[in-house]
C-alpha cells in the first residue's frame, strides 16, 4: 500500500518496525498533495520546509510518543503559533497568532507533526466550504459536488490520502457532515470534553474541536490525545479521559440502540434512509437492540439554533475591526456622518466579511437588540432546553441513539449557495446535538448510486464517547465502507 | 416578525456593517425568510422552562491571581496594521478636528 | 420656583490584585506600552478568559463593606459596544446577576448622618487606555489597562447636594482603603466617577431630565461640576427652559461642562450571557467567612472615636478618614492615653507635615510609641509645647528616640526656680517701661516678660514657672 493510504495506526506500526520515517512519510504526502490539491483545494496553507524540519526534529529523539512523526491537518479556525490562521476570511489576512491552542500544544507534546492548514467555510459559517475567501474545497468522490462544511478542507484531505489524521471544529454539524460526505470518520466530542482555547469561536456555548480519520481506531486515538482538561478554558471539564483507542472493543451484545422517529421522517433521501436501515441490520446482527425512540423538539432544532449562534457569533466576530490584527480597509471615509474611526469599522467589516459572515452577524445583532432580546436569545435559550430535554429523556430508553448525519448525500457546487435557508437546513440531524452538548460522531455507512458516501450518526449520553468509538467500532469490524477511498485518491502518486 | 429596511440599517450600525442599496434588499428578504422560519418557536410555550445558559453543569471556575509572563512587545505588535512605536495606532474618532 | 437636586453616582474602583481579571498578566500601573498584554486580555481570536479567584473575592469583599446582599449565584454578560480601547469589543461584564444589590453608605453631612443606598455592585474588566494625539488625525491605544478588575458601584439618586455627593465620594474611597481592595487613586485612574445629575421642583416625586457628567478627575473636580450643573439647570428652568437629556464633560481648564461632541452612541448594548464562563455559586459559607474577616468600617470606627475617647464628630471624622492614621492614633493611646492631646498633635502638625511632604502616615520615620514618649515628655514638663512643635519634625523625618534626641539638643524644659529668677530679674531689670505698663494693670506686658525669659532661654523655660515668677516679682515689688 501506498504511505499516503496507511491510517495513523498502520503508520505507527511501520515505523516501530523502521519500515519507513517520518520524513519519507511527509515527502509521500506533499507528492499526494501536489497531485490531489489543485483539483480539490483542501488545504490553504502548507509549509513544506517546516514540516520537514519537524519530521528530522523528531528522528533525531525517536520515542514513544502516541503520535510520534504522525501529520495531523489543522483547521484553520485553531491558532498555530506564527502560522497565518484565518478562518477563511480577508478580514484575518496576514493574522500570525503569538500563540498556540491548548490541542494544538497537546499534538505537538504528543509528537505529531502539524500539516498545513485547511480549507473551511468562512469563520465556520456553512455546511459546503463554499464561503471561503479562498474559494471552495471539492469533494474528493466527486469534484462537481461540495464536500460538506464548514470543516470541508479537513475532511477532503483525509478521505483523498492526503493525510492520515485532521482536527476540525464543530457547531452545529461541522465536523460530522463532512465527514458523512467525504466518506470518513468524525466526532464532536461532548462539550467541554476538548480545550476551546485558541480555537476561534464561532458560537462559543456550542463549538468543540473533534478528530477526523478514515477508521474508529485512528478517530479514537486523535481524540484521546485532544482531550484533556485545560484551565485555560473555564468551560473545560476537569474529568479523565479514558484511553479510548485501548479500550476499543467490538462486543456490542445488550446494546440498546435508540432510534429516533423524527431523525428518519420526510426530507431524508431514499438512499440515506435505506443505508440506515442496512446499517441498523448489521447492528443488531452483531447483538444490539433497537428501540423506537422519539425527540419530540428535533423540528425546532434548527430555528433555535439560528438564533443561538449567530447571536454568540455576532459577539465573537465584534473584535474584527481592524485595530489590532488582520485587514484594515484603506478605503478613504466615505460619509461625513460617523467620523474617520467609525468608517475605517464600516469600511474594513464591509470589506473583510463574507456574505454569510454579515448574514449571521445581522441575524444575530438583530436577535441580541434591545427590545428583540427576549423574544429571540432568551426564547431560543428556553428552547434549547427543552432540546437537552428530549435527550434526556431518550437516554433513559437507550444506550446510544443511531440516526443518519444528514438527509443528502453531498449536492451540488453552488446549488444551495443562494438560498441561505436550505443551507441551514442540511444541518438538521447533527445540530441537536450541539445544542444538548453531547457527543456525536459520523462514520461512512453506504453509497448512493453515484457512489458518493452516507454517514451514519451516533449519539450518545455527555462523555460517552468510549461507547459511541465502541459502537463505531463494531460496525467497523463488520463492514468494509471506511475502507473505500475515491477514485481519485487511486491515482499513481508513489 | 417581518424587518424593516429601517431595522436593517439600525442592526447594521449596531454591528458595524454598511450594505451597498442593491445588497441591502437582498439582505432584507434573506433576513426575512430566514426570521420566518424561526418563528415557528413562538408555537412552544416556554414560560415554565429555564434557559440554557451553559449546557453543562460546571460551577465555579477560578483561577490563582498569579502573575504570568506577558507577551513581548514586538509579539503584540507584530500583526498591528498600523502602529507607532509600541502603540496601535487608529484614526481619530470625531469627524471636526 | 424652589428645585431641590438629585445626584446619583457611578464610581469604578480597580481591585488591587497581582493579575488582571481574567489572565495572568500584571496590572502594575506606569509600564511600557503594551507590555502588560496577552492574548486573553488582547481579545486575541481564539483567546479565553479565567476568573481571578482574588478579584472575586475582594469584590465580595467591598460589596460587604458596603453592606450588600451577596447573590446566591451570579454570571458574566458581554456587553457590547464599539471602541478601540475596548479589544473585543464587548466589555465582560455584569447584566442581570450582578453579584451583589441593595447596600448603602453612611455619609456626615451637616444635618448628621445619611444613609445613601447603593443600587448594586458588580464585577467587569477594564479597558485599555486611548491617547488622541496632537496631529489630531490618529490616537493611540496601549492595552496594558485592559483586563484590570473593575468594580462598579452604583448609588441610589439619594444625594441632594454636591457637597453630599463629596462625602460620599469620600466615605467610599475610606471604605475601599479599609478593607484594603483598592488603592483608588484617582491620578492613576484607580478610582473614576461619573454623576448623573437632574432637578426637579422641591416636594415633587418625578425625576426630571438626568444629565450625565464625564471626565472628572478628582473629588474636587466632582464637586465643582455638580455644583456648575446645579446652577446651570436651576437657571435654564427659571427661565422656563428645558434640561436635555445627554452626557456633558467636564472642562477642568474652564470650569464648565459641554455637551459631549459626536454622534451621540445608542445604549443598546445587546448583554447575553458570557457563554465562555459557568456561573458561579457564592456560598453562604464564603460570605460568612470573608465577612468576619472585615475590620472595622470608618463610620463605626468614628462612632466609636467620639463615645470612646470623647472626640468631637470632626476630630473623629478626620482621624478615621484614613484607616493608617487612625490605627496610628489608637497605637499612641496605647502607651500615652490622652486621646485629645494625641488628636491635636496628629491632626495639627503631623498632619500638616504629611501634606507638606506628601507622605502617608506609614511613610514617617516616627513610630506611635516615640510620639507616645514625646507627649509624655511634654506632660511631665520636661519640654515644652513649643519645643515639641520644634523636635516633632525631626523625629518624623529621622525616626530618634524622643528622650535621647531632647538630652543630646540640649532641649530640656529648665524648671529650676532659682535658675528662673535669675532670668526674670535680669529681664523686669531690662524692661523697666514693661513693668511700669504692667502695673498700671496691662495684662499684655506680661506676655512680653515672658517672651523675653523665653527668648533667654532659648524656648526652654518652663512656661507656668516663668508666668508665675513673673507674677510674683511684679505683684510683691508692686505692695
Amino acid at each position: 500500500m501506498k504511505l499516503s493510504e496507511l491510517t495513523a495506526h498502520q503508520l505507527k506500526e511501520s515505523y516501530k518496525k523502521g519500515g519507513t520515517s517520518p520524513t519519507e512519510v511527509c515527502k509521500a504526502l506533499f507528492t499526494a498533495v501536489d497531485r490531489l490539491d489543485p483539483i480539490i483545494h483542501a488545504f490553504v496553507y502548507l509549509d513544506r520546509e517546516k514540516i520537514l524540519a519537524r519530521a528530522k526534529e523528531l528522528e533525531q529523539r525517536p520515542y514513544e510518543r502516541p503520535l510520534w512523526g504522525i501529520p495531523v491537518a489543522i483547521k484553520d479556525i485553531l491558532c498555530v503559533e506564527g502560522e497565518p490562521t484565518t478562518c477563511a476570511s480577508k478580514i484575518l489576512e496576514g493574522f500570525c497568532p503569538p500563540y498556540n491552542a491548548t490541542v494544538i500544544e497537546y499534538l505537538k507534546a504528543a509528537g505529531a507533526i502539524l500539516f498545513g492548514k485547511t480549507n473551511m467555510d468562512e469563520f465556520a459559517f456553512g455546511s459546503s466550504t463554499e464561503t471561503s475567501c479562498y474559494g471552495p474545497t471539492k469533494n474528493p468522490w466527486h469534484v462537481d459536488r461540495i464536500p460538506g462544511g464548514s470543516s470541508g478542507g479537513s475532511c477532503a484531505c483525509v478521505s483523498a490520502g492526503q493525510v492520515p489524521l485532521s482536527l476540525g471544529s464543530d457547531t452545529g454539524g461541522s465536523i460530522r457532515q463532512p465527514a458523512s460526505m467525504c466518506g470518513v470518520v468524525g466526532l464532536k466530542p461532548t462539550y467541554g470534553r476538548v480545550s476551546r482555547y485558541g480555537l476561534i469561536a464561532f458560537a462559543s456555548s456550542l463549538d468543540q474541536v473533534g478528530p477526523i480519520a478514515r477508521d474508529i481506531p485512528d478517530c479514537a486515538l486523535l481524540a484521546e490525545i485532544i482531550s484533556r482538561h485545560d484551565p485555560r478554558d473555564a468551560t473545560s471539564v476537569a474529568i479523565e479521559t479514558p484511553p479510548y483507542s485501548a479500550l476499543l472493543q467490538k462486543d456490542i451484545t445488550g446494546l440498546t440502540l435508540g432510534v429516533p422517529r423524527e431523525y428518519f421522517a420526510e426530507g431524508i433521501h431514499a438512499d440515506v434512509g435505506g443505508a440506515l436501515q442496512d446499517a441498523l441490520k448489521t447492528l443488531k446482527g452483531l447483538g444490539a437492540k433497537t428501540v423506537s425512540i422519539s425527540l419530540p423538539h428535533t423540528k425546532y432544532a434548527v430555528a433555535d439554533y439560528y438564533i443561538v449562534a449567530p447571536a454568540e457569533a455576532s459577539s465573537n466576530l465584534a473584535r474584527f475591526d481592524g485595530v489590532q490584527y488582520g485587514y484594515r480597509s484603506q478605503t478613504a471615509p466615505y460619509s461625513a456622518e460617523h467620523g474617520p474611526l467609525i468608517d475605517m469599522y464600516l469600511n474594513t467589516r464591509r470589506e473583510g466579511f463574507g456574505a454569510e459572515a454579515k448574514r449571521r452577524i445581522m441575524l444575530g445583532t438583530h436577535a441580541l437588540s434591545s427590545g428583540y432580546y427576549e423574544a429571540y436569545y432568551l426564547r431560543a435559550l428556553k428552547v434549547r432546553s427543552l432540546i437537552r430535554g428530549d435527550f434526556d429523556e431518550a437516554f433513559k430508553k437507550c444506550d446510544c441513539i443511531i440516526t443518519p448525519t444528514s438527509p443528502t448525500t453531498a449536492f451540488g457546487i453552488g446549488e444551495r449557495l443562494a438560498d441561505p435557508l436550505s443551507m441551514y437546513l442540511s444541518d438538521i440531524l447533527t445540530i441537536s446535538a450541539n445544542l444538548s452538548g453531547i457527543p456525536g460522531i459520523s462514520l461512512p455507512c453506504g453509497f448512493d448510486p453515484q457512489g458518493l458516501p452516507i454517514g451514519l450518526q451516533i449519539l450518545a449520553r455527555p462523555f460517552d464517547e468510549q461507547l459511541i468509538f465502541n459502537v463505531g467500532y463494531a460496525f467497523q469490524c463488520a463492514t468494509d465502507f471506511h475502507t473505500k477511498r475515491p477514485g481519485l485518491a487511486a491515482g499513481k502518486d508513489a | 416578525m417581518p424587518i424593516s429596511t429601517e431595522d436593517i440599517r439600525y442592526v447594521a450600525f449596531l454591528a458595524r456593517i454598511t450594505f451597498a442599496p442593491e445588497e441591502l434588499k437582498r439582505f432584507a428578504t434573506q433576513l426575512e425568510t430566514i426570521l420566518e422560519y424561526i418563528e415557528q418557536l413562538e408555537e412552544l410555550d416556554v414560560s415554565d422552562v429555564r434557559p440554557t445558559t451553559h449546557v453543562l453543569p460546571v460551577k465555579n471556575v477560578l483561577r490563582k491571581d498569579e502573575k504570568r509572563e506577558s507577551l513581548s512587545s514586538e509579539a503584540v505588535m507584530k500583526n498591528a496594521p498600523s502602529k507607532q512605536n509600541a502603540f496601535f495606532k487608529v484614526p481619530r474618532i470625531i469627524q471636526d478636528k | 420656583m424652589d428645585f431641590e437636586t438629585v445626584i446619583g453616582l457611578e464610581v469604578h474602583v480597580q481591585l488591587s490584585t497581582a493579575s488582571k481579571v481574567f489572565c495572568g498578566c500584571g496590572t502594575l500601573f506606569g509600564e511600557a506600552a503594551n507590555t502588560q498584554t496577552c492574548p486573553v486580555c488582547l481579545g486575541l481570536p481564539g483567546s479565553l478568559p479565567v476568573l481571578n479567584k482574588e478579584a472575586f473575592r475582594k469584590a465580595i469583599k467591598a460589596a460587604l463593606a458596603l453592606n450588600c446582599e451577596i447573590a446566591e449565584i451570579t454570571k458574566f454578560d458581554r456587553k457590547h459596544y464599539f471602541y478601540p480601547d475596548l479589544p473585543k469589543n464587548f466589555q465582560i461584564s455584569q447584566f442581570d446577576m450582578p453579584f451583589s444589590r441593595d447596600g448603602q453608605l453612611e455619609i456626615i453631612i451637616e444635618e448628621g448622618i445619611k444613609r445613601i443606598g447603593i443600587t448594586r455592585v458588580h464585577l467587569e474588566e477594564d479597558a485599555g487606555k486611548l491617547m488622541h494625539m496632537a496631529d489630531g488625525d490618529n490616537s493611540l491605544v496601549d492595552f496594558n489597562r485592559a483586563g484590570t478588575p473593575l468594580l462598579e458601584i452604583v448609588s441610589e439618586p439619594d444625594m441632594s447636594s454636591p457637597e453630599e455627593a463629596y462625602a460620599y465620594l469620600t466615605e467610599l474611597k475610606a471604605v475601599m482603603e479599609y478593607i484594603e481592595v483598592s488603592d483608588c487613586d484617582m491620578e492613576k485612574g484607580s478610582l473614576r466617577c461619573d454623576a448623573n445629575i437632574s432637578l426637579r421642583p422641591r416636594g415633587t416625586a418625578g425625576l426630571g431630565a438626568k444629565v450625565e457628567i464625564k471626565n472628572m478627575n478628582s473629588f474636587k473636580a466632582v464637586r465643582a461640576a455638580l455644583q456648575y450643573e446645579v446652577n446651570r439647570q436651576h437657571d435654564l428652568l427659571a427661565d422656563g427652559k428645558t434640561v436635555v437629556q445627554e452626557t456633558r464633560l467636564w472642562d477642568a481648564d474652564g470650569l464648565y461642562t459641554t455637551p459631549m461632541r459626536g454622534k451621540e452612541e445608542s445604549h443598546d448594548y445587546r448583554y447575553f450571557p458570557e457563554p465562555d464562563l459557568p456561573l458561579f455559586e457564592i456560598s453562604r459559607q464564603m460570605v460568612a467567612d470573608i465577612r468576619s474577616g472585615l475590620p472595622e468600617m470608618p463610620a463605626r470606627r468614628r462612632e466609636r472615636f467620639v463615645s470612646e475617647y470623647r472626640l468631637s464628630e470632626y476630630d473623629a471624622g478626620v482621624l478615621t478618614q484614613d484607616k493608617a492614621l487612625a490605627d496610628y492614633f489608637e497605637e499612641v493611646l496605647v502607651d500615652y492615653n490622652n486621646p485629645k492631646m494625641v488628636a491635636n498633635w496628629l491632626m495639627g502638625d503631623i498632619l500638616a507635615y504629611l501634606s507638606a511632604t506628601n507622605m502617608t502616615i506609614t511613610e514617617v520615620k516616627m513610630t506611635p510609641q516615640s510620639l507616645a514618649k514625646a507627649l509624655k515628655l511634654q506632660e511631665d514638663g520636661v519640654i515644652s509645647g513649643k519645643i515639641q512643635k520644634q523636635i516633632l519634625p525631626v523625629l518624623l523625618k529621622e525616626g530618634k528616640d524622643p528622650e535621647a534626641y531632647v538630652k543630646e539638643a540640649g532641649l530640656a524644659q529648665i524648671s529650676d526656680e532659682d535658675e528662673l529668677s535669675r532670668i526674670v530679674e535680669r529681664v523686669i531689670a531690662a524692661n523697666p517701661a514693661s513693668v511700669q505698663s504692667y502695673r498700671e494693670g496691662k495684662e499684655k506686658a506680661l506676655g512680653f516678660l515672658v517672651g523675653g525669659v523665653m527668648k533667654e532661654t532659648r524656648g526652654k523655660a518652663n512656661p507656668q514657672l516663668v508666668n508665675q515668677l513673673l507674677k510674683e516679682r511684679l505683684d510683691t515689688s508692686n505692695t
